[in-house]
């Protein structure tokens, strides 16, 4: 027994870690989707927050010291990262762009960007490592729980516990608000939304928007639990494995929520797994690939089938119909 | 989609045009000489007999990448996945150069052609998901992309070497390069492929042009319910057209295995030769000559960027930015007729004021 509580003291609080800026980012991916605009831009804007929170993070330690720094680099990031988002509403709400096209060019233009200005400021490829990072601590009286407290409360992340929060907040606001009831109905009928007066595009801006923040906050996260530091391989792919945790999650905050925390185990596994004895023998490789071939075994329908919005990737023009 | 009728030369010229207006743009913002910059790009691309090789070996995958791409927008797909088949390609290629102890008339087109399967099968996969299950090919592919990424990592460490970070090199039977050429063009690794790449833009212009299995092709992107009316079968075209995507994609991996490299390393992440292939594709609006021509420009770009820092000490990541906004440009061509629609109505305000005023 106590055997069983020590491998999942080593799992649990890592593969939440690993979840956390997965779970920001898909529920960006989240609401952008259900509004209609396909995100592959996911990665860019993962980019760009950590990019953003890094710089911060450097720039603003002094003045505003340990205990504050990380939070407000996360912030920026966000706020930065719904600026940056801004770009895909353009392209694909306003001038129909291909939204798949779109998010490729958003994706090369982050890192663009942030590679360019990281020479332009710093004089090299990379950045020092940041000193305001996000620390890992006990939450009081609940990591006190005998059992459940070591594992889930010890040595965890607040930001762990904003994003199962904040998962829960994106699903009130989308299924129990007027507003998720219109961002839903813009992505599923957008005629029929503006039929009744919705105002379609501005919708759309508003999702992908809340999608660059999520995933400034996500990416901006990411660099500041794991990396440190911005370079051209600090986000390498967790913006498509949360995109892939949208669909897994049939674009559903709580799925999407429990899609992150599993793709979360299966990373943390594939790094820590060759110490758990049951593990040992399974090569990682394959704890790697699980969470992209898991997605596609949900989208054949082996996992249950995932059913995109209606309208998904098609632009509104009013009155083509 | 509409990804098909972007065949006006204009808003691909156009856009190349914003897209170096605004790397202008951003040189001057950061107090660069923008004409100082473009002209240290040109040098570095074409300066010497070795810029001029290194471009070519850049363009060579461009060309077949963009071809993958291209091949599959014809038919209404979008293949995001040429990454992964890249990667597949790579290691078939590699895998085969060193494996076998053959003479190089076998050995060779062994190698390219087992580059070719894997990555046709790579690309099969999701056409295949897509046929039978209507699963959207853009998520599966970029699945796909991780699941090449990690796979291929894996066997190169346990089974084609032994824990090892990089492969030994191929045999020379199965390599790309050329004496004449290295000669013509010394220290670069420019390497055969390039006439393969342009035989394979050949072979794309005429099997999409000229052959019935072209013309089926192209009538399923355009309109899958027309051609399942008219008889044709709409799954087998899916199907048949991401494995040839692919396998075009499998190709540009041979490309950098027994051509650039010779070898293969275990790799943290993309390429970015199939990403970049869909700037490709829709830059020379999915035909073989757009394509070779788009491919050129990325190649120069690329390969040119590389010299600003020494030149004019602009960052060559500027680079990655002006491409990026070509995309959003191509992409948004929407908004590129807007802006032409806006201009022809001030021009005919103006014309009809002056008549006016003559008029009067």
């Amino acid at each position: 027994m106590s055997a069983i509580i020590d491998v999942l003291q080593s799992i649990i609080p890592s593969a939440f870690m690993f979840a956390t800026p997965l779970i920001f980012t898909a529920l960006g991916g989240v609401l952008s989707e259900r509004s209609g605009i396909i995100n592959i831009g996911l990665e860019g804007l993962m980019i760009m927050g950590a990019f953003v929170g890094v710089i911060v993070n450097l720039e603003l330690y002094n003045i505003l010291g340990s205990s504050l720094t990380p939070w407000v680099s996360i912030l920026i990031a966000a706020i930065v990262g719904a600026l940056f988002a801004s770009l895909h509403a353009i392209a694909t709400v306003t001038f129909r762009a291909d939204q798949v096209v779109s998010g490729v060019a958003i994706n090369f233009l982050a890192l663009g960007i942030g590679l360019f200005l990281i020479k332009q400021i710093y004089g090299k490829g990379q950045t020092d490592m940041v000193q305001g990072m996000l620390r890992s601590t006990d939450i009081p009286l609940l990591s006190d729980i005998p059992i459940i407290g070591p594992i889930f409360f010890e040595n965890t992340y607040y930001t762990n516990w904003i994003a199962v929060i904040l998962a829960f907040v994106v699903w009130y606001v989308i299924f129990k608000t007027p507003f998720g009831l219109r961002l839903r109905s813009v992505g599923e009928h957008p005629f029929a939304a503006d039929s009744v007066g919705i105002n379609v595009n501005r919708m759309r801006y508003i999702a992908v928007m809340l999608s660059g923040f999520f995933g400034g906050a996500g990416g901006a996260i990411f660099a500041l639990t794991f990396a440190g530091n911005f370079y051209q391989g600090t986000i390498s792919g967790q913006g498509f494995i949360a995109l892939a945790a949208v669909v897994f999650g049939k674009w559903h905050p709580i799925g999407a929520l429990g899609a992150a925390l599993f793709f979360g185990v299966a990373q943390s596994l594939s790094v820590i797994g060759s110490g758990i004895p049951l593990l040992q023998n399974i090569p990682s490789v394959y704890l790697q690939i699980a969470p992209y071939v898991l997605t596609i075994l949900a989208l054949v329908g082996l996992v249950g089938r995932a059913e995109a919005p209606k309208s998904l990737g098609t632009p509104f023009v009013k009155g083509s119909r | 989609m509409k990804l098909q009728k972007l065949t006006g030369v204009w808003i691909p010229l156009v856009s190349i045009f914003f897209g170096l207006l605004a790397g202008a743009i951003i040189m001057l913002l950061f107090g660069y000489n923008p004409v100082a910059g473009y002209i240290a790009l040109w040098n570095g691309a074409f300066e010497e007999p070795y810029y001029t090789g290194e471009t070519i070996r850049l363009i060579t995958p461009y060309i077949l990448s963009g071809l993958a791409v291209a091949f599959a927008f014809r038919t209404g797909l979008l293949n995001i996945g040429v990454e992964g088949q890249v990667l597949v390609g790579w290691l078939a290629s590699v895998w085969i150069g060193l494996a076998f102890n053959l003479p190089m008339i076998i050995h060779l087109p062994l190698a390219i052609i087992a580059a070719i399967i894997a990555g046709g099968l790579w690309g099969f996969i999701p056409g295949y998901l897509k046929a039978k299950f209507h699963v959207h090919e853009v998520i599966i592919t970029i699945m796909m992309n991780y699941v090449a990424l990690y796979s291929v990592n894996a066997i190169i460490r346990n089974v084609l070497t032994d824990g090892s970070e990089r492969t030994e090199h191929v045999a020379e039977t199965a390599s790309l390069k050329v004496e004449w050429l290295t000669q013509l063009m010394p220290n670069s690794n420019v390497h055969a492929g390039i006439i393969l790449a342009v035989g394979a833009a050949l072979f794309y212009w005429y099997f999409i042009e000229k052959t019935k299995y072209g013309f089926e092709l192209k009538a399923v992107g355009y309109n899958s319910y027309a051609s399942e009316y008219a008889g044709m079968s709409v799954k087998r075209n899916i199907m048949v057209s991401m494995a040839i995507s692919g396998g075009f994609a499998g190709l540009a991996g041979a490309m950098e295995g027994i051509g650039n490299f010779g070898y293969m390393t275990l790799n943290n992440g993309f390429t970015n030769i199939g990403f970049d292939g869909i700037a490709i594709a829709l830059l020379g609006g999915n035909t073989a000559v757009g394509v070779v021509m788009a491919a050129g420009l990325f190649g120069v770009l690329k390969n040119g960027a590389l010299n600003m820092p020494l030149s004019a000490g602009v960052p060559h990541e500027l680079v990655d930015i002006i491409t990026a906004l070509i995309i959003f440009f191509v992409a948004a061509s929407y908004m590129i007729i807007l802006f032409r629609e806006k201009l022809t109505n001030i021009f005919n305000n103006v014309k009809t004021k002056l008549q006016k005023g003559r008029g009067k």
